[in-house]
């Protein structure tokens, strides 16, 4: 089973990142661009068949490692449950 | 005073703070491979900087989960020191020994240069009362140095009295300007509630000496072998 893990930045925190791509869609003439944020995506497979059991086997991923709760939010999505 | 610095791989400023340690304490700390699940008994633990594991996945991330954090968390709770410098600093807050955490630099670029920081006159093992208004000039070397915490979180920290180093200009003057990296209130290093982990983005072991340009790391260093002796 696969597990597709996006790990976004939360409201309020500043993303300079996500501003620079900003500036230079405006640089290539791409407008209409109101803000950029940039976060992660992860993809993970598991061995675990059991959609229930993998949910908290990648709960518990995201909750201690790929996501720091101080500023990120994570949302994940599992391929084949 | 027995110190410890731990070596994650990435790690690269390991030896110069063996080279403080050693300085002001007589003695050559224990280098303790971040593999290792033991601690030898110490009275201080460095978590060096560097780029453990080469900031995979976010700064600290990986190195907070290495099997000698186990111990170093488990030390820290039972009242030994740990100073956190830049990478030990993002390993500390990844930890959760540390509130908040370091985020990319406002300016997206690396800084590697002299900075000012002012003590804020927090009684930590590393800083006496006495040292409130002091400023310290030392270098940083980072491009995730930029501190955030939520409102709330800064809020207890100045209530607790939990910031221990502000950027500032050379007068001590808290402004934007003297700020390298858009941390939040121009935090440079905090403190935990027991003043004994301290984490700290410049590089108090890269001021130790004349031919390194400054020497004001070393008291950070002396307070410790005189309050851990």
């Amino acid at each position: 089973m696969k597990a597709r893990v996006t790990v976004t930045l939360k409201s309020g925190v500043l993303d300079p990142q996500g501003k620079a791509i900003a500036n230079a869609l405006a640089a290539l003439g791409i407008s209409g661009v109101d803000d950029v944020r940039q976060g992660k995506f992860i993809e993970v497979n598991l061995a675990e068949k059991d959609p229930a059991r993998a949910r908290e086997i990648v709960e518990r991923m995201c909750r201690e490692l790929l996501a720091n709760s101080v500023i990120e939010n994570y949302r994940y999505e599992l391929e084949g449950a | 005073m027995k110190a410890s610095v731990i070596v994650f791989p990435g790690s690269n400023c390991d030896r110069d703070a063996a080279v403080a340690l050693e300085q002001v304490t007589g003695r050559a700390p224990a280098m303790v491979w971040h593999g290792d699940s033991g601690l030898p008994q110490s009275d201080l633990i460095v978590l060096p900087g560097g780029f453990s594991y080469g900031d995979y996945l976010r700064s600290g991330a990986m190195a907070a989960h290495s099997p000698i954090m186990r111990a170093v968390i488990e030390q820290a709770r039972c009242g030994v020191a740990v100073l956190g410098i830049c990478n030990g600093f993002q390993v500390l807050t990844e930890a959760g020994l540390l509130p908040g955490v370091l985020m990319r630099n406002a300016s997206l670029k690396f800084v590697c240069r002299d900075v000012h920081v002012r003590a804020e006159g927090t009684a930590t093992v590393f800083t006496p009362a006495s040292m409130a208004g002091r400023v310290f000039t030392m270098p940083v070397a980072h491009k995730d140095g930029n501190y955030f915490a939520d409102d709330a979180t800064l809020d207890r920290l100045e209530a607790e009295g939990q910031v221990v180093f502000r950027y500032s200009d050379t007068d001590g003057t808290v402004t934007p300007d003297a700020n390298p990296n858009g941390s939040r209130r121009n935090i440079a290093g905090i403190c935990d509630g027991n003043r004994r982990v301290l984490g700290m983005m410049p590089h108090p072991e890269r001021a130790i000496h004349t031919l390194l340009g400054s020497t004001d790391g070393l008291g950070i260093f002396e307070t410790a072998v005189a309050t851990l002796h």
